[in-house]
């Protein structure tokens, strides 16, 4: 008896000790592993707009081929993406990941679209290497629900041939906004259809995109934290409208300025007749017969008096209320993070990355313009509000007539159509 | 035994009632595949957008509970809806003039058979054939400053020495508007009042002819009154049209510059998906809606045939 006691003991202290040796390092391993979610088959769904497919696409072929989870991705008509993602949210059957562009984040959050994943994202090993815009704006209620997915920034393009030929450095583009006026100008002294520069005039998100970085160069706000008041008619924001309206005024903008809405407004500067403009910070199909790859100069947006920004905009990406495979979809976005997706997907595409610690990379090094537009990230912001597209964004919207008065129309009315976006702003 | 048959109303009265029976169920069943679309595709949304418009109905949210009549005060304090009726009801008379005017004279033209008749008749109505929204792409294309051929064809000839600001203005965008749906539109009103033409008989315009009546005599005092009906269809046709403009609007000019293009259904549009609120959406639908019926009926009894009033 006392044998088999003893044999017991043996026995249940061997087990004990091998459950320890091995339990535990497993135990460790499986906790390790689980802020990379679960691959297991599941064919998640997923929407994107039109704006950013070729970006969402790349890093969905790269997972579906890497991954036992399968991502069924759907691409949604820019202009429509806003009602049908409303139409599925009110029947309840939101695909189980979509993206959403940055700026309408707050709306979507606070009206409950997407999953609560803050200990998901504290979860992630390189959280901190994280750009915090997209993830700020994704924030609500001390809860987050999103990530970066696609990065949008914006910066000046110049055409260096356009430089050399009017008597400016190629190699030193403006640092001010008085600089980028006077590019502009003896680019345009050229004649012909040579033109200085170009402006989405009856655009709103265009110059949200590109001016606002003017003022936050400047350390000027341009509406209070809470997105509930503007500071649109402010010194700074008069002094660029004036800018740009005398620019219009004078002719150094190319035709179409006053008319152009934002669908071709990215189309000017490959043209290769435009000496300077706010652009995307994208090479991606730059290049062609009529502007030459080393032609393509790159500087970040300046101040009046000199500084530096940008728009950090983009789409962020969530898990839906509806998802039924949260685990899974999160297999999706923390892999998009990693570091061979950033690098192998997104950096090799000649795009902006998510993450600081790789804004140098193997790809990015080759291309000093690359390297530009990873850094500027840091310096940029994105505007926060709860009801910003339809202030902004809305063809219909209170900025769009601010800017028309400021750009063509009667400029003593700023201050009335600034009360104007304030009502809007309210939530 | 026929004799018996008749005597007690049996075996053919119950024939009788039995192909009454059947030819009613033929007619129902013939009848329910137009209910079932007509309940489904129109009844029902109209109960829904009925429901809506007394409703605090949030595009995202859902249903948050009646709210009545909110939806329908927030309606003109709106600082686009007075500006919005104002231009719609402008477009639909530049429009309604051009058109149902553009139609019959067209209509007058190729009224009569001739060598190149028929081909004139194609080449009016080919625009029809398009979708709207097709053409408006269409003609953004040519109107565009940095793309469109109009504008660089115009300056070569020596004719302008500036692009054309095609959008730039509110009356250019009016009238640029206008003009593609007139482009798009005059062939299927030429083609409405043709029809019209044609039915009138021979007779009258000779018996005219013998009593010595004048070409203005003879359209004002028998082609136009016995045009009526056509007409009558026309201007409804086109005037309800003007007043639920969107497309055009909405892919040419996104009602801009500065908001003098709005129409009232791009408010409608604009309530529902930019400021996701399909309450006020719905509500000012109904009001469209009424609006619409209400002039119909008006249209209606002003265009009877006075024989019939």
């Amino acid at each position: 008896m006392r044998d088999f006691r003893k044999t017991l003991m043996v026995a249940m202290g061997t087990t004990a000790i091998t459950v320890g040796l091995f339990a535990g390092p497993l135990g460790v391993a499986a906790q390790d592993d689980a802020w990379q979610g679960v691959d297991d088959g599941t064919t998640v769904t997923m929407w994107t707009r039109a704006a950013t497919q070729a970006r969402s696409q790349a890093l969905v072929d790269a997972y579906n081929a890497s991954h036992q989870n399968q991502i069924e991705l759907t691409v949604v008509p820019t202009d429509d993406y806003q009602a049908v993602v409303g139409a599925a949210a009110g029947s309840n059957s939101l695909p189980d990941l979509f993206s959403a562009d940055v700026v309408f984040m707050p709306n979507w959050t606070s009206q409950g679209l997407f999953t609560d994943i803050t200990d998901k994202i504290a979860s992630l090993p390189f959280i901190d290497q994280v750009g915090p815009a997209h993830i700020d704006a994704s924030t609500w209620d001390g809860k987050k629900y999103g990530l970066p997915f696609v990065i949008d920034l914006s910066v000046w393009m110049y055409n260096k041939e356009l430089f050399r030929q009017a008597g400016l450095d190629p190699e030193k583009p403006p640092t001010t906004l008085a600089e980028f006026d006077a590019a502009a100008r003896a680019v345009d002294a050229l004649g012909g259809d040579i033109n200085g520069t170009f402006f989405g005039g009856s655009c709103g998100g265009c110059n949200v995109f590109t001016w606002w970085p003017i003022s936050w160069a400047d350390g000027e706000p341009v509406m209070n934290p809470e997105g509930t008041e503007s500071y649109l008619n402010s010194e700074t924001m008069r002094t660029i409208y004036s800018t740009f309206r005398a620019l219009h005024e004078d002719g150094i903008t190319a035709p179409g300025t006053q008319e152009e809405q934002g669908p071709t407004w990215t189309g000017f500067f490959p043209q290769g007749n435009i000496g300077i403009m706010p652009m995307p910070a994208s090479l991606q199909g730059m290049a062609n017969d009529n502007l030459k790859d080393e032609d393509i100069g790159v500087t970040q947006i300046a101040g009046i008096n000199g500084g530096q920004s940008t728009f950090v905009g983009g789409d962020s990406i969530g898990i839906s209320r509806d998802s039924k495979v949260a685990d899974q979809a999160w297999s999706f976005l923390a892999w998009m993070l990693g570091d061979e997706a950033q690098v192998e997907v997104v950096a090799k595409g000649g795009n902006v990355v998510a993450r600081t610690d790789l804004a140098d990379n193997q790809y990015s090094s080759a291309d000093p313009r690359l390297v530009l537009f990873n850094s500027v990230a840091g310096v940029g912001e994105t505007p926060f509000a709860l009801n910003f597209g339809q202030t902004y964004n809305d063809p219909q919207g209170p900025w769009l007539v601010l800017l028309y008065d400021a750009l063509f129309g009667d400029a003593s009315l700023i201050d009335a159509d600034n009360d104007a976006i304030n009502d809007s702003l309210q939530p | 035994m026929t004799a018996a048959s008749r005597r007690t109303g049996g075996p053919s009265s119950t024939a009788r009632l039995s192909l009454r029976r059947s030819r009613q169920l033929q007619g129902i069943a013939y009848a329910t595949p137009t209910i079932v679309l007509v309940a489904v595709f129109f009844i029902l949304p109209l109960l829904l957008v009925g429901r809506m418009s007394v409703s605090d109905w949030s595009l995202l949210s859902g249903d948050r509970g009646i709210n009545f009549p909110d939806n329908f005060a927030e309606i003109t304090p709106n600082r686009l809806f007075w500006p919005a009726v104002v231009f719609t009801i402008e477009y639909t008379l530049l429009v309604t003039v051009l058109l149902v005017g553009l139609g019959l004279g067209l209509a007058l033209l190729v009224q009569e058979g001739g060598r190149y008749v028929g081909g004139l008749r194609t080449i009016f109505l080919l625009p029809v054939a398009v979708g709207l929204a097709s053409a408006s792409l269409l003609f953004w294309g040519l109107y565009s400053p940095s793309i469109g051929p109009i504008g660089p064809v115009l300056q070569q000839m020596g004719l302008t020495s500036e692009p054309i600001s095609f959008l730039g203005t509110p009356l250019a965008a009016l009238l640029s508007t206008t003009f593609l749906i007139v482009w798009k539109f005059a062939g299927l009103y030429m083609l409405i009042l043709l029809v019209g033409l044609q039915a009138i008989p021979r007779e009258v315009y000779e018996a005219a002819a013998v009593d010595g009546a004048s070409r203005s005599q003879t359209l004002r005092r028998i082609t136009l009154p016995l045009l009526r009906p056509s007409l009558a269809l026309a201007l409804i046709l086109c005037i309800t049209g003007s007043l639920l403009a969107f497309d055009q609007f909405f892919i040419l000019t996104k009602g801009g510059p500065n908001n003098s293009t709005v129409t009232v259904v791009q408010l409608i549009y604009r309530e529902a998906f930019q400021r996701q609120n399909l309450g006020t959406a719905a509500a000012l639908s109904i009001i469209v809606l009424i609006v619409l019926l209400a002039l119909n009926v008006v249209q209606f009894r002003g265009l009877r045939s006075p024989d019939k009033a």
